[in-house]
């Protein structure tokens, strides 16, 4: 962090001042992560609970129908774990941005934001730290869940990698969007009940859609335009080595639209920053 | 295949070689004319030599492996291309198609009709039903003997065996068992043939030559399939309501161990073993077990189950293909056949046949 302050040339950096200030935010980053342990602990116990009592009661329930990617009948808990490598995502992308609101309460947002480089760069090199931050936590947990007897092809990881990168940036960039709206770190349990538990819960992550579709065609229609569904379809198919064109779009889109969004949330001029008076002066 | 190529090989390889050493010296030398015939007919050597080799090896790509589904209550039989992994081709059979075979010649399909109370005859070529078996009344499943001359066949209401001489098409024997005779097995050296009964709960040894009845061993309730190991040492009996396996000594007439199944979050009722399957070196054991939706993998030596693979609903019969690459199950309430890998003890794919799905063979190419 400190030597992306040291020396601030007027204007027009090379790549390699650049490739400095990135380096120092993710750094920051993963020692945000690394220190706070618990927080990495939360984020694995989190989708492993899931996985082991949830599904476990699940795990009999499904399997009597076959959906692409799959090609024949999976258990629940084959089902569930794109949902849940989603979800570590999604808690990751808004924990990040219930970690800016406390940097900008504290005042420690102050530090990044008079940072000569541009705004966009900052917060995209902040999207790319949070991003690399959740691939770790769904590492973490996907040789878990291996280990737990979770049958999944040998390359999975590698082949939802770019996946991964994608739906981080995407659900990354909501939160640090969420997060030039909310004016106080208490504020964040609203994030919870309004954005979080809707986003998973009405999504694809823990039911198939069609088994929606039968109960509610209401719901249905909900999920479908849900981004975190297209999101946890794009995991999943990725897995497996396929690749679901309309989830892409719409993840990448949601992840453009967003980063926009956020980018100019936190623009000082017409930021939503100046409009509600809190935070970073 | 591979025999057959052998023998035409080498006849074709033996006339090259002699020939071609008394000549090698003048080869090198100044009169060219020799040597050139000598090319010659090394050329044509081997060109013969390619073009019997081609002739066999060229068309086996081609030939796909094709397996061969009863639909229980559509009265059809679903032939599926496993190359493509889909169903190609519906072919209407008798009423209540269960049991299903291939003669030894791999020529023919067989057919229990069992509501039509006889075995159609289906030409593989064709898939045209060209003949029939006089089964006697409600045929269920069968198993070839005495090199495919044979066939036993359970007839579920009339407490019978009849055994069908296969080539004259014509009954030679009817033996009384147990109350509604289901599984039958001949062992491998076809002087035994095994008859499990539903209601008697029974497997009954009878001895080919004098068709008697020479043992009855009692096994767990409503037995369904036996199956003999390939060496002829074991024959299991699964018993679906008593939801084991029974490994019998043949010899002896005792059951010399019983496998149980558990599978995690399921109630015992729910496990009914059915079909049994043991790999050609006798190491594996798949057992279907219905309800359960699982195959059972069992280290055929120990008798303890090592895996249960998740499959369709209501897993029935099975079989393994040719080359034993694969295991075909039939699932009855999911309308499909599930593939699985043996060698990675995986199911790999699901394929949509007709509605309930019973029995399953796969075709000897």
């Amino acid at each position: 962090m400190s030597d992306l302050t040291l020396d601030a040339p007027a204007r027009g950096f090379t790549l390699g001042q650049y490739l400095t200030c990135l380096r120092g935010i993710m750094w920051r980053e993963a020692l945000r992560f690394v220190h706070q342990r618990e927080r990495f602990v939360s984020a694995l116990v989190r989708p492993l609970v899931w996985l082991f009592i949830f599904a476990a009661g699940f795990r009999q329930i499904l399997g009597v129908s076959i959906i692409p990617p799959y090609e024949t009948y999976v258990l629940y808990e084959v089902y569930v774990t794109p949902g849940l490598i989603a979800m570590i995502q999604l808690f990751n992308g808004m924990q990040s941005s219930l970690s800016m609101v406390y940097d900008r309460e504290m005042g420690n947002m102050r530090m990044l934001l008079v940072s000569p480089f541009p705004r966009w760069f900052l917060l995209v090199s902040k999207l790319l730290a949070s991003t690399t931050v959740s691939i770790l936590q769904v590492a973490a947990f996907m040789i878990v869940a291996w280990l737990w007897g979770v049958d999944l092809p040998p390359w999975s990881f590698l082949t939802a990698l770019p996946a991964l990168v994608l739906c981080g940036l995407m659900l990354g960039a909501l939160g640090m969007l969420l997060s030039s709206l909310i004016k106080q770190l208490e504020n964040f349990a609203g994030v919870m009940n309004f954005v979080i538990f809707p986003m998973f819960f009405a999504s694809s992550a823990l039911y198939p859609l069609w088994l929606v579709q039968q109960s509610s065609p209401v719901v249905y229609f909900i999920c479908r335009l849900n981004p975190f569904t297209y999101a946890v379809e794009l995991i999943r198919f990725s897995l497996y080595g396929k690749l679901d064109f309309l989830s892409l779009a719409v993840v990448a889109s949601a992840a453009t639209v967003f980063t926009i969004a956020a980018i100019l949330a936190y623009d000082p001029a017409r930021g939503l920053l100046v409009r509600r008076g809190g935070g970073a002066p | 295949m591979n025999v057959l190529m052998r023998r035409r090989f080498i006849p074709v390889m033996a006339g090259e070689g002699p020939p071609s050493t008394p000549f090698a010296g003048r080869d090198k030398g100044v009169d060219g004319a020799p040597a050139r015939t000598m090319t010659m007919m090394r050329q044509c050597v081997c060109l013969t030599a390619f073009m019997v080799f081609a002739s066999l090896a060229l068309p086996q790509p081609a030939r796909a492996l094709t397996a061969y589904v009863t639909n229980e209550r559509d009265n059809t039989v679903s032939v599926v291309d496993l190359d493509e992994m889909k169903t190609v081709k519906t072919i209407d059979v008798g009423q209540r198609p269960r049991g299903i075979t291939l003669t030894a010649d791999g020529k023919s399909i067989l057919v229990c009709a069992s509501d039509d109370d006889t075995i159609q005859v289906i030409d593989r070529a064709t898939l045209q039903i060209t003949g029939e078996l006089p089964s006697g009344a409600d045929p269920e499943t069968f198993a070839l003997g005495q090199g495919g001359d044979r066939l036993f066949v359970s007839n579920e209401n009339d407490q019978m065996v009849t055994v069908i001489d296969v080539p004259s098409r014509k009954v030679v024997a009817k033996i009384p068992t147990g109350v509604e005779p289901e599984g039958m097995a001949v062992s491998p050296d076809g002087k035994t043939i095994v008859n499990t009964s539903e209601t008697t709960n029974m497997a009954h040894f009878i001895d080919y030559e004098t068709r008697k009845v020479v043992a009855t061993v009692l096994v767990d309730p409503r037995p369904r399939i036996a199956q003999f190991k390939h060496d002829g040492s074991e024959l299991w009996v699964s018993s679906e309501l008593g939801g084991t396996v029974s490994v019998i000594d043949p010899v002896a007439h005792v059951v010399k161990n019983k496998i149980h199944f558990e599978v995690q979050g399921l109630r015992d009722k729910a496990i009914q073993p059915v079909g049994i399957r043991f790999t050609k070196d006798d190491s594996l054991a798949f057992v279907a077990l219905g309800p359960a939706n699982r195959v059972a993998v069992i280290d055929a030596k120990t008798g303890t189950v090592q895996k249960y693979l998740l499959v369709g609903q209501r897993v029935w019969q099975m079989a393994f293909t040719p080359d034993e690459k694969y295991l075909l199950t039939t699932n009855g309430l999911s309308n499909d056949i599930s593939v699985i890998d043996v060698a990675a003890l995986k199911v790999v794919k699901s394929i949509q046949v007709g509605r309930l799905p019973w029995g399953v063979v796969v075709s000897p190419q």
